[in-house]
């Protein structure tokens, strides 16, 4: 375990409960390019919320907006409910962690960490103290006169975590924060920052476009694209119920069968597949051209035809762990993938199979995009 | 086939071709530089130690009376002290207006700070000398300055701004402030605006900032700078005689006199090592000062 668990005393910890953020209206342009679009948005005390999307989204400027890096063209920013919208970043006390952490490089560790306690004017006897305290939290303590340019990454991380909590920030904002660490410090430091986080009580706004990371850190994600918000919910939300194709796309692996929606009753939908196969699925949607999304272990695969299979020649198989990960082909040229026990029959390459929808399985349906869309 | 041949063959002549290159590498690539640096530099110098070692002008015994000729008379010390002070000044002047605008070059869009590297290389385009006369235009009894204070009131007669310290230091500011932006805003454009936020975010003031993280991160190419501006005011020859004028004495001057006026060789070796010795000292506290500042972070 990378951090002690800190009793749960009154005093500096306690304070750090209880703070909502809320984001109302708020616009930001950039000349002509809009990067953030009337986006309205409520954290709640002590939730962890994921902003995700693609590089240009909006993420990275809602974050530099609620930290008053950037100043809003409309809309307000509210902290337990009072607009800071008028306060400059040194005075808003929200706590930041960098992407590539921004440790003061002429500064040693406990340094850094008490760099926002002497910045408020506490007084020295009270800093000691809490930076030991903090170093101690992240298991730092016999590093603190170390420079951070002779500390780990996953060391500089803590450096900056510590360096950001000091300041009993009201809000906490992880910009991308596990970019920099290789792949199983990440899971660590993603486990590590989540326990500390519910110990304090801390909201916190993750800025990332690593689903994987959002899916395990989040307890909501905000899917943004274009500077909106395309569908707020928690991860399992976001995967089963898409609300959009580009959600559906950017969470997850996600198979798009073009189909022709036949007709629409009680609450169930025919359709039929580009190479004839019908399907009856839950849901609504009206007539016309569709595109049906299918998570990969939503498929299985079948020796024999039967209703509701479709044909389909299997290409590559990539194991991943317990199950792998089969590439196949429609007989109209759709690629598909899917997932199978690795453990089961092994099938060939080339071999033709008949898939279908698992049990219980609901892809979405959304009606066929214009082509220059996603 | 070929192509598998050439694969396993390349690692082969790529580990013989560092071994004979390492055996040239550094020292073989520096030697024509450090050689010319032996023969035009060391050598010369040793040579000018020597000269100051001969007793009499003509050359003939050798002796310390010329040492003991500067150390032993007070105007000596004071034109060294006048020549390390217009040093210091100049350094002083350049910096409290260099830095502003290596801050203000830190915060600008990458055209911006094209076009102010430009504005702060620009009096490197015009030979000293051009540059020097014109700031006897600007300062002079019926220049550019003394018209506007004249017109606009300030003073009743011209300033005397020519042949004074004063002037003497605005002109070097102007002269030498490319030396100092140059490494200046090198290490500017160097740091990192998220420090910049990280300190904001933290509650610093924008002072605080400045202070605790900026200064400091630039104090390595800041300290460069003021080596520079103190080396090359203090032995700005042409400078210094045509503005400074003939009331005001420091050493490139005195010696020059003792060399081509006086021809006193030995006298003017002597006063060119008290010009180095003293300059160096003071560079060497100055690097100094900006190691510390900096926090020795950079190694």
């Amino acid at each position: 375990m990378l951090f002690r668990p800190i009793p749960p005393a009154p005093g500096p910890a306690a304070s750090l409960r209880g703070h909502t953020l809320d984001v109302l209206g708020l616009g930001v342009r950039y000349g002509a390019f809009t990067a953030l679009d009337a986006v309205d948005l409520s954290v709640q005390a002590g939730e962890v919320l994921a902003l995700l999307g693609p590089s240009g989204c909006g993420k990275t400027t809602l974050l530099r907006t609620v930290a008053g890096f950037v100043r809003q063209d409309a809309g307000q920013v509210l902290i337990d409910g009072a607009a800071i919208d008028d306060l400059p970043p040194n005075r808003r006390r929200v706590g930041i962690v960098f992407q590539n952490y921004a440790l003061f490089p002429h500064m040693s560790v406990a340094e850094n960490v008490a760099y926002g306690l002497r910045a408020r004017g506490e007084p020295r006897a009270r800093i000691g103290p809490r930076v030991a305290e903090l170093l101690e939290m992240v298991q730092l303590g016999p590093l603190r006169d170390r420079r951070p340019g002779q500390l780990s990454g996953g060391q500089q991380q803590r450096v900056a975590l510590a360096r950001a909590l000091a300041i009993e920030p009201s809000i906490l904002l992880l910009d991308e924060p596990f970019a920099a660490l290789d792949r199983s410090l990440r899971l660590d430091m993603q486990i590590e920052i989540k326990r500390l986080q519910r110990q304090l009580g801390l909201t916190a706004i993750l800025v990332t476009h690593d689903q994987d990371e959002a899916m395990s850190v989040a307890d909501r994600i905000a899917v943004m694209r274009r500077g909106r918000i395309e569908q707020l919910g928690t991860p399992v939300e976001i995967y089963d119920a898409p609300q959009s194709l580009f959600v559906a796309g950017f969470i997850g692996t996600t198979n798009r069968l073009p189909c022709i929606v036949e007709g629409a009753a009680d609450g169930m939908v025919a359709l039929r597949l580009g190479d004839g196969t019908a399907l009856t699925l839950p849901g609504e949607s009206p007539p016309g051209p569709a595109l049906l999304t299918v998570r990969p272990e939503q498929l299985v695969l079948h020796e024999s035809p039967g209703p509701g299979r479709f044909p389909v020649a299997l290409g590559l198989a990539l194991p991943l762990g317990g199950q792998a990960i089969r590439e196949a082909r429609l007989a109209d040229g759709t690629a598909l993938r899917l997932t199978e026990p690795r453990l089961g029959a092994i099938r060939a390459l080339g071999e033709r199979a008949h898939c279908g929808l698992a049990p219980g399985a609901r892809p979405a349906l959304f009606p066929r995009p214009d082509p220059e869309e996603d | 086939m070929s192509g598998a041949a050439a694969l396993a063959a390349a690692p082969a002549g790529r580990a013989a071709a560092p071994a004979r290159a390492r055996r040239l590498t550094p020292w073989g690539l520096a030697a024509p530089l450090g050689l010319a640096y032996a023969a035009f530099f060391v050598a010369p110098l040793l040579m000018l130690v020597a000269v100051s070692f001969y007793a009499d002008e003509r050359m003939t015994r050798w002796g310390l009376d010329q040492w003991r000729r500067f150390l032993l008379d007070g105007f000596h010390w004071k034109v060294v002290a006048d020549t390390l002070l217009l040093g210091l000044k100049s350094v002083v002047a350049t910096t409290l207006l260099g830095f502003p605008f290596a801050l203000l070059y830190r915060g600008a869009s990458p055209r911006w700070q094209r076009v102010l590297l430009f504005v702060a290389v620009m009096p490197l385009l015009t030979s000293v000398v051009v540059r020097t006369f014109a700031w006897i235009v600007i300062l002079g009894r019926e220049g550019v300055v003394n018209q506007l204070v004249l017109g606009l009131g300030l003073a009743a007669e011209p300033l005397r701004l020519l042949q004074t310290e004063l002037g003497l230091v605005i002109s070097l500011t102007q002269i030498e402030m490319p030396l100092l932006l140059l490494p200046l805003l090198s290490v500017m454009a160097r740091i990192d605006p998220r420090l910049l936020d990280a300190s904001a975010s933290l509650g610093a003031s924008p002072w605080r900032t400045l202070f605790r993280v900026i200064l400091p991160l630039a104090a390595p190419g800041l300290a460069a700078g003021c080596l520079l501006v103190f080396a090359s005011s203090t032995t700005a020859f042409i400078s210094q005689s045509v503005i400074g004028g003939g009331r005001l004495v420091y050493l490139p001057a005195m010696i020059w006199q003792q060399a081509m006026v006086v021809a006193n060789w030995p006298f003017a070796a002597t006063a060119a090592i008290a010009l180095l010795v003293s300059v160096s000292a003071v560079i060497a506290v100055i690097a100094y000062a900006g190691r510390v500042a900096a926090g020795h972070a950079h190694g």
